[in-house]
This record gives structure tokens, C-alpha cells and sequence, in this order.
């Protein structure tokens, strides 16, 4: 069987690019290891609880008829609706450090003033970064990578207010230690801040369902519980992927979203000298939490709160298994949706040492997870209203589960700081969309999966 | 197809990409993307969807010719006399 094009993983990224490749007549297939799509961005049952993993929030949210940005521009691409994702409000966020709590909604100029009320001397420095950040091309595939701090720095003076600014934007897209790339960082200010966060009613899955009907309406085909074990490579070319289950198949291009480095370890004449490319290190774990009553029924009518307690905001590989000291406390209660939610739910997310948490023996493991719960909790209650008494069920997830499920080494969630913009390999038919190839966050994921699947395959007739 | 349906069909695909945009006064000799808001992503759009309604291959160096309505009809016209 030869197909015009071979997608590996069904995550937002793959699925965005067989999207768009089968709408045009391509023969496209997607190669999903587990047995459900959704990659970072997915969804499980545990003992009747349904929970997401991975999305919060949607960023990117504007009202409908706003043109030029992320996603109506995604949405025209993929041919959808707006209505399609159902996308409802957040309430409002905030940003807590220590000494100062910065709120947002999705009304920039409300954030504006929340800036210049708490930080008056640096008004006017903050809306000529938002100047800077208005005429930065971020998209541009071929610009030349920029330390964020750097540029930041030379036009905001306070420290504190930098890392205020830096903190949501990392926790949400950032795949670089200490620092970040400042095309990224515009990309990540411009869909948080700029434009916003909103929320399906059903989550994750009524994203992951729309995609998938789309996919398979405009004939492209699925393959679920199908792993990849080895692309073979000769002359240059990606020839065929065999599967873990024997079967050989074969296509003119690849577009892979399992990782550079991952991808490359495929191949058949694989050379770990070669592949000299950095690995991500950042990790996460989280805890979710289903509670006997809403947090808005505490107080607490937040819908994301980014959170910091130590002198500066430290964003790297911890040291320890979990950094208690900042974090992200969602509430998926805390949108405006039409009618509540089945269940009331916090989630708490932190930094995470992969290595630490891979070294565990399993009794071990699942103590830890119990300890480290108890831990966080006691500094995310400085932040929340104390909602400990009330939760009734929990469930944790390590930088280990995240490697077991999306086969990102070390469970690294935003991938390899050192992104491939152009998408393109050393074989001339084999090529990396998603997380990776550099824009991040599910918007960006699947804005990535499109510009791939328009620039190498589309484009080339 | 003629000058006439031609100008017709590609300002269809163009409603069909960006739905939201005022056609109606589209000038053929003035670059498309200077009157509506259409991007490059859009605009590929409109070379695939000739490809799929037409079966028109319009390679890459030539995207350029289908920057103004009537440069876009002078470019299809003969390749679509047949359709």
C-alpha cells in the first residue's frame, strides 16, 4: 500500500496536517501508537471521573469576526466553524508572586491597567514592549532565535514585573530552562494576554472529536494502537515504515510529530553521533483533584491562577523529584459555560524531575506521588482558599506517565529547546511537525501541523 | 470556460476561503491581498482548490500570476478553454 503521505502520531499537530492533506485529495494516513488520539492533549476514565490531560484552556480566544489572528485563521485553514469548538470564557486569571497579584481577563486593556496600577514606574516601559511585540514577526520560519530576558530587560526595568510576565507564558509554551526564545515569547504573550483563554463545555474531547470527524470525513484514514518501530531509510530517502506489528508500508513523504530526536532514533541507519541535537528538560507533575463542591462555592472564582513564592521565578528542572515553589492552579469549573460542569475539579501543576521520578521502584512511586501531593497542596493553599478538606478523589500524573504516553524523552512536554522551524530533516522527504518543530501550546500545535502539510507537501504540487 | 466565468469562478473559490470579505468591489487590476485581508495561507487555498474543482496544476513560480483578478484570468484562461 503507498500513500502520498504517512503522518506519525495523532496528536493536535497530526491531526491538523491529515486535516488539510486529505481535504486536497492526498492519500494520508496517521500512524496513533495508543488507542486513542490527542498525543499531549488527551482524555481517560478512572474510576467513573473523566479527566483531560494536558489542556487547561484554549489560548488564542477572540471574539467571532476578529480576523488576522491564530484562530480564525486556523479555522478557515482546516475549513470549521467557530461554533465547532464551542468555545466558552474564562473567567478571569491572575498571576500571584509573593508581594503582588497581576489579573487578567481576555480584554487586554484590562491588563493594562492591572499592570500600571501595580507597577505605576513601569507603564509606560510595558506598552513599548507591547509596541515591540506588535511589529515582531513571529512566525517567520527563518528568524534568527533571540533570548526573551534580553530584550524584555531592555525595556522593562523592574525584575519582579519581568518574571510576572514570564511565568504563565512559560508554564504554558516554553521548552528552554531560565529562558525563552523571544518569537516564542511573543507567539505566548499575544494568546494569552492579547487575545485569551476560553474552553470547550466537554474539554479536550470535543476538540479531539471535531478534528477527528473532519479527518475522516474529508477521507483521510486512521490507524489506532498502531506504533511505529523503524523507518527505513536508503539513499538519502525515507523508503517505508515497518510497524510493531510486521506490516511494511510506504508513502512519498513522512511528517512525523514523535520529536526530532525521537523520529531520528527510527530511522533504520540511525547514528546517535550524528543526532547531536539537545533533548528537553522540562517536565511536569500534576495533581487533579475532584472536589465536593465548586470553588466558586469557596470563593474562588479564578480560572487560572500562575503562582510564585520564592525571590525570583525559576524555571527549570528541579533538583528535587517536584519545585513546589510555583506552579498552576486551574480551575476548569471557572468558565462561563452554559451549564455547570458534572463534577467540581482542581488541578494543580508543577516542575518535575524526570530522571528522579524514573528511578522509583513502584511502592516507592505511588508514595511518593502521596507525599508530594501533601507537599504541593500546603503551598498552593497560601494562593487558593483552602479547599483540602473537600477534594474526594485524586489523581496524579508524573513526567514519567508523560513519557510513557507520548514517548517525549524525559516526559520532556514542550519538547527540545532547540526547535526546527522549517520542519525539514537531512532526508529530503521525511519531515517534523508539532511540538518540536516549534509552535507550542495547542493552537500553535496545530497551526504547526498546517504550515508543515502546506509548505511540504501542498506547495510542491 | 471563458474570460467572463472564469473571473465568476475564481472569485467563488475566493468567497469559499475567506467567507467573511466584501467581493463585491473587488478591482481586477489591483493585488487581491492590498483589497481583502487574505493571507499566504489563504492564498494557497486558492491554488489548491483550481487543483481539486480542475485539476489545474499552477506550480509554485508561478503563484505570482494569480496576484490581481485579471492577471489571474489571463494566466487560466488558456489552460482552462477546454473545461
Amino acid at each position: 500500500m503507498n500513500y502520498d503521505v504517512l503522518i506519525i502520531g495523532a496528536g493536535m499537530s497530526g491531526l491538523a496536517a491529515g486535516i488539510r492533506l486529505a481535504y486536497y485529495d492526498k492519500k494520508v494516513c496517521i500512524l496513533e501508537k495508543h488507542h486513542r488520539v490527542g498525543g499531549l492533549n488527551s482524555f481517560y476514565s478512572r474510576d467513573g471521573h473523566k479527566f483531560d490531560v494536558g489542556l487547561h484552556a484554549m489560548t488564542n480566544y477572540v471574539p467571532q469576526g476578529t480576523k488576522s489572528t491564530p484562530l480564525p485563521k486556523l479555522l478557515r485553514q482546516l475549513k470549521l466553524k467557530a461554533e465547532d469548538f464551542a468555545l466558552c470564557q474564562q473567567r478571569i486569571s491572575a498571576i500571584k508572586f509573593a508581594e503582588k497579584t497581576i489579573r487578567f481577563n481576555n480584554d487586554l486593556d484590562f491588563f493594562i491597567q492591572e499592570v500600571a496600577d501595580n507597577f505605576p514606574a513601569q507603564a509606560d516601559n510595558f506598552r513599548k514592549l507591547l509596541i515591540t511585540i506588535s511589529e515582531y514577526d513571529a512566525l517567520a520560519l527563518d528568524a534568527e532565535p533571540i533570548p526573551a530576558r534580553e530584550v524584555i530587560g531592555s525595556i522593562i526595568s523592574d525584575p519582579l514585573l519581568i518574571d510576572m510576565l514570564l511565568c504563565p507564558l512559560m508554564y504554558y509554551g516554553n521548552a528552554k530552562e531560565n529562558d525563552m526564545e523571544f518569537g516564542q515569547f511573543v507567539i505566548m504573550f499575544s494568546s494569552i494576554f492579547c487575545e485569551g483563554f476560553a474552553r470547550p463545555q466537554s474539554g479536550v474531547r470535543q476538540i479531539l472529536d471535531v478534528l477527528v470527524k473532519k479527518y475522516r470525513d474529508n477521507g483521510g484514514e486512521l490507524r489506532l494502537k498502531c506504533g511505529v518501530k523503524s523507518i527505513q531509510v536508503d539513499n538519502g530517502r525515507a523508503m517505508s515504515i515497518l510497524l510493531d506489528n510486521g506490516e511494511m508500508l510506504t508513502a512519498d513523504k513522512i511528517i512525523s510529530s514523535a520529536g526530532y530526536v525521537e523520529t531520528m532514533r527510527l530511522l533504520s541507519d540511525h547514528d546517535p553521533a550524528r543526532v547531536n541535537h539537545d533533548v528537553g528538560q522540562l517536565s511536569f507533575v500534576e495533581f487533579i483533584m475532584i472536589l465536593d463542591k465548586e470553588p466558586s462555592k469557596m470563593g474562588y472564582d479564578t480560572t487560572i491562577t500562575f503562582f510564585n513564592n520564592s525571590d525570583r521565578f525559576h524555571y527549570r528542572k528541579p533538583d528535587d523529584l517536584v519545585d513546589i515553589s510555583s506552579g498552576v492552579i486551574c480551575c476548569p469549573n471557572n468558565f462561563h459555560f452554559e451549564s455547570p460542569l458534572p463534577e467540581a475539579m482542581l488541578r494543580v501543576t508543577n516542575m518535575a524531575n524526570f530522571d528522579h521520578w524514573n528511578k522509583l521502584g513502584q511502592e516507592e512511586y505511588k508514595a511518593q506521588k502521596a507525599a508530594w501531593l501533601e507537599t504541593s497542596l500546603k503551598e498552593v493553599v497560601k494562593f487558593v482558599p483552602d479547599f483540602r478538606e473537600s477534594i474526594v478523589y485524586t489523581d496524579i500524573f508524573t513526567p514519567k506517565t508523560i513519557h510513557r504516553f507520548t514517548g517525549h524523552l524525559n516526559g520532556a512536554v514542550y519538547g527540545t529547546p532547540n526547535k526546527i522551524k522549517t520542519g525539514s530533516t537531512h532526508l529530503d522527504n521525511l519531515f517534523i511537525c508539532g511540538t518540536d518543530q516549534g509552535f507550542l501550546g495547542i493552537i500553535g500545535a496545530m497551526l504547526s501541523g498546517i504550515s508543515m502539510a502546506n509548505l511540504h507537501v501542498l506547495q510542491k504540487g | 470556460m471563458k474570460a467572463e466565468e472564469i473571473r465568476t469562478m475564481i472569485i467563488e473559490v475566493i468567497h469559499e476561503i475567506v467567507p467573511d470579505e466584501d467581493l463585491s468591489n473587488l478591482k481586477g487590476d489591483i493585488r487581491i491581498r492590498d483589497q481583502i485581508e487574505m493571507d499566504s495561507m489563504d492564498f494557497l487555498d486558492v491554488v489548491m482548490e483550481l487543483r481539486k474543482r480542475y485539476s489545474i496544476v499552477v506550480p509554485e513560480d508561478d503563484y505570482m500570476e494569480l496576484s490581481t483578478l485579471d492577471s489571474s484570468v489571463a494566466y487560466l484562461e488558456p489552460r482552462m478553454k477546454d473545461i
